[in-house]
């Protein structure tokens, strides 16, 4: 059993949480996650620790309302439990001086960038962050990433707020500004990586995608999460979840995400 | 007297093996409770009587743990079924899931005198073995043994399979304090995620865990030794020892194109989603499976053949057990193979799949196949299948398991760095001892062993807990 120690909507269906969690909050790096189940006979869900706070014992997550178990866990209070809380799994992002960094998060996949800006800029990089959302009230960790970054450009797809565009238009603006990233961390939604991984494949600046396939145990016992790269087979629990974008098949991964659709919506539908 | 005896025996070789009642292969492939309903007390001292009692008796030998077996039959025999159950777990602490998953046509009954002749069936041991485990618990006559005086050493366990049951249960009856640590949200490693429930109720296995926490055992779910707590610093946390018991749970793939469509699992995913998550009861619990119509299972071992009946239980019209080799070198127990043909498993033996075909979705449609004749013996003995050439087939399915076994998870060894593993990514661990490369780590099961069975990683977790004991004491 895991409490809430604290709830609080980000943004529409986006919510971030504080869970009690003294070990894990002791041993997490940047780039790892937990898995959770809500109740008894709810499924393991994968979601990355986007903070801790080792002396309060604490893990924050943050979610997009997407399923029957999100939709769960947003109708939960602060000082109800959950089921169960495994972690910190995965590798831990390789973080280390790069010299300029470019840290992009699209939507939810703003607050799995945030942990690892956070880590890229204590290393002593020159940290670039772009983040963007459909529009502005989706935005999400603003001004956390304004804090800890030497330059955060946001955009929206509507115009709503800062850049009217896409995080690929304003990368393209700033490598035409002259800008030359050492290395680039991009998270958000799969179209969002494969772009970002297309614009700078032909640049040939190493960029770094965590992705986020459906899991069950998350310690390499299923193979669920298997993911094409570089033609292999990986395990995104145990191997990733974070590749090198150039070597992703994003659309293996597109296919095998839609795996459950229609049992989802089943789901979601009983629910209501 | 001489004469008297041989009467008596000649008496005792006229009743025949006594099958267990069971449900009908027709109604069973649709349900997922117990196939077997057990013993009743009748069939079960009519069985015992069969057992000539013999003064040498191989079927001990033949097991891996020495349960005195002519002994606990006999107390059936005579009706004492509880003395029978604490007979047996002197020896063996988990004989209600033994009774009902050891391959004992290889083990005691493999050995049995009376099997041995070929005019009759071995005693069914196992059989026995389960009624007696049963009638214990069901009559509540479980009592949680003596444990002696504190000794305040720590131990802790990595896993909670039948290896880390094991090694808990005797320690703490030596007196240690007892720390199981397991990854899963369930305890009892592959008894609750791998077995299905038609061959193992979770009930029971959660009944065993419940008796190794009367014992004064503390279980910790969701705790991932190497990610949330590595070797050392459990250590550093004041454990006296550690043992590893943390089983062969990552899966093999049989690297043919095709094999990340949808529709494709390992047999631990297929098996976790309906075990573990009880995926069969979808919406009711919310992980869902794909309940594939046509089903083909790669592989001939216990876990293809659990597998392959969950496929039908989850209501395929269809299901295949795809194996390269023929059906005299299944490796399944031969009661997993009889209960699989009589619900209807269609075995493509001889048969190799060369590539997994996808519709447009990405979704499985089908899986190319190539016969296979036998060859010359390979270094297992059993004769090398090779491909008859120009034989390839397209075995229409829709979904795919592929069962082919499972090696070590590297996660403890890759963060502990003096444990050294083999090629194979078994953990080295002494003959006997269980003791690792690493001062005051022990490992046992199929950590060590690669992928076996439940009665040799309790024999492992066995042993291992005396060593350990005795490095304690000294």
């Amino acid at each position: 059993m895991a409490k809430i120690v604290k709830r609080k909507d980000l943004a529409a269906e986006v919510v971030l949480m504080e869970l009690e969690a003294p070990e894990i909050a002791k041993k997490r790096k940047p780039g790892q996650f937990i898995i959770l189940r809500v109740n008894e006979q709810g499924e393991r869900i994968p979601l990355t620790i986007a903070d801790s706070d080792p002396d309060a014992g604490t893990i924050t997550i943050i979610f997009q309302v997407v399923g029957k178990t999100t939709m769960q866990l947003r109708d939960l209070h602060e000082g109800d439990k959950i089921a169960d809380l495994a972690g910190p799994l995965g590798t831990a992002t390789h973080i280390k001086n790069f010299g300029t960094a470019v840290a992009i998060g699209g939507g939810v996949g703003t607050a799995v960038i945030y942990p690892i800006a956070k880590g890229l800029k204590e290393a002593g990089n020159n940290l670039i962050s772009i983040i963007g959302a459909r529009t502005k009230n989706l935005l999400i960790l603003t001004d956390e990433m304004e804090k800890i970054s030497n330059r955060l450009i946001v955009a929206t797809d509507d115009g709503s707020f800062g850049v009217n565009g896409f995080v690929t238009d304003v990368l393209k603006q700033i490598i035409d500004e002259g800008i030359k990233p050492d290395i680039i961390y991009a998270i958000g939604p799969l179209p969002m990586m494969k772009a970002v991984a297309n614009a700078t494949r032909p640049l040939g600046i190493k960029t770094i995608v965590s992705l986020n396939p459906i899991m069950i145990d998350g310690t390499g016992m299923c193979g669920g999460c298997r993911v094409t790269v570089n033609n292999q087979t990986k395990f995104a629990c145990v191997d990733g979840p974070e590749f090198d974008a150039h070597q992703v098949d994003f659309d293996n991964l597109g296919q095998r995400l839609k795996v459950y659709n229609h049992q989802e919506k089943e789901s979601c539908k009983i629910f209501g | 007297m001489a004469a008297e005896q041989k009467e008596h025996k000649a008496k005792k070789e006229k009743i025949a093996r006594q099958d267990m009642p069971e449900q009908k292969p027709d109604v069973r492939k649709r349900n997922f409770d117990e196939v077997p309903f057990g013993y009743t007390p009748e069939l079960a001292q009519k069985e015992a009587q069969r057992c000539l009692q013999c003064k040498r008796p191989s079927c001990v030998e033949g097991c891996p743990v020495n349960i005195n077996i002519p002994a606990f039959i006999k107390l059936i025999a005579e009706g004492k079924f509880t003395e029978a159950a604490r007979k047996i777990k002197e020896e063996n602490a988990l004989p209600a899931v033994c009774g009902r998953v050891c391959p004992q046509e290889a083990q005691c009954e493999g050995n049995c005198i009376l099997g041995a002749k070929g005019k009759d069936k071995p005693v069914a041991i196992g059989n026995l073995e389960r009624f007696a485990a049963d009638w214990e618990r069901e009559h509540k006559e479980v009592t949680v043994p003596q444990i002696k005086d504190a000794t305040h050493k720590r131990v802790a366990v990595v896993g909670s399979g039948p290896a880390g049951l094991t090694v808990a249960g005797e320690l703490r009856k030596f007196g240690h304090e007892v720390t199981v640590f397991e990854a899963l949200h369930k305890s009892g490693g592959v008894l609750v995620y791998g077995i299905p429930e038609f061959r193992l109720p979770k009930s029971i296995v959660q009944s065993e865990v419940d008796y190794l926490s009367k014992m004064g055992i503390k279980i910790v779910n969701n705790y991932i030794v190497g990610n949330t707590r590595t070797v050392d610093e459990l250590f550093a946390d004041g454990y006296d020892a550690i043992f590893v018991g943390s089983g062969a749970g990552a899966p093999m793939f049989l690297n043919i194109p095709g094999e990340n469509l949808n529709g494709v699992f390992s047999a631990n995913e297929y098996l976790t989603r309906s075990n573990l998550m009880k995926a069969y009861k979808f919406p009711e619990y919310d992980t869902p499976i794909i309940k594939g119509k046509r089903v083909a299972t790669i592989g001939g071992g216990n876990v293809a053949m659990d597998s392959a009946r969950t496929a039908l239980r989850l209501g395929a019209d269809e299901s295949y057990i795809v194996y390269r080799r023929s059906m005299n070198e299944l490796p399944a127990r031969i009661a997993e193979v009889h209960h699989a043909e009589q619900e209807g498993i269609n075995f493509k033996i001889l048969t190799l799949p060369t590539r997994i075909i996808g519709d447009e979705n990405g979704f499985v449609k089908g899986i190319e196949c190539q016969k296979m004749e036998l060859g010359e013996p390979d270094e297992s003995g059993r004769r090398r299948p090779v491909p008859v050439k120009g034989s390839e087939f397209i075995l229409d399915v829709d979904t795919v398991v592929v069962a082919i076994g499972n090696t070590p998870n590297p996660l403890i060894p890759s963060t502990t760095p003096d444990i050294k593993t083999t090629k194979y990514g078994t953990i080295i661990a002494e003959e006997g001892s269980g003791l690792t490369t690493k001062s005051k780590v022990f490992a046992g099961g199929d950590v060590v062993t690669g992928a076996a069975t439940v009665i040799l990683a309790m024999g492992a977790g066995k042993k291992a807990a005396k060593a350990i004991d005795d490095m304690l004491k000294s």
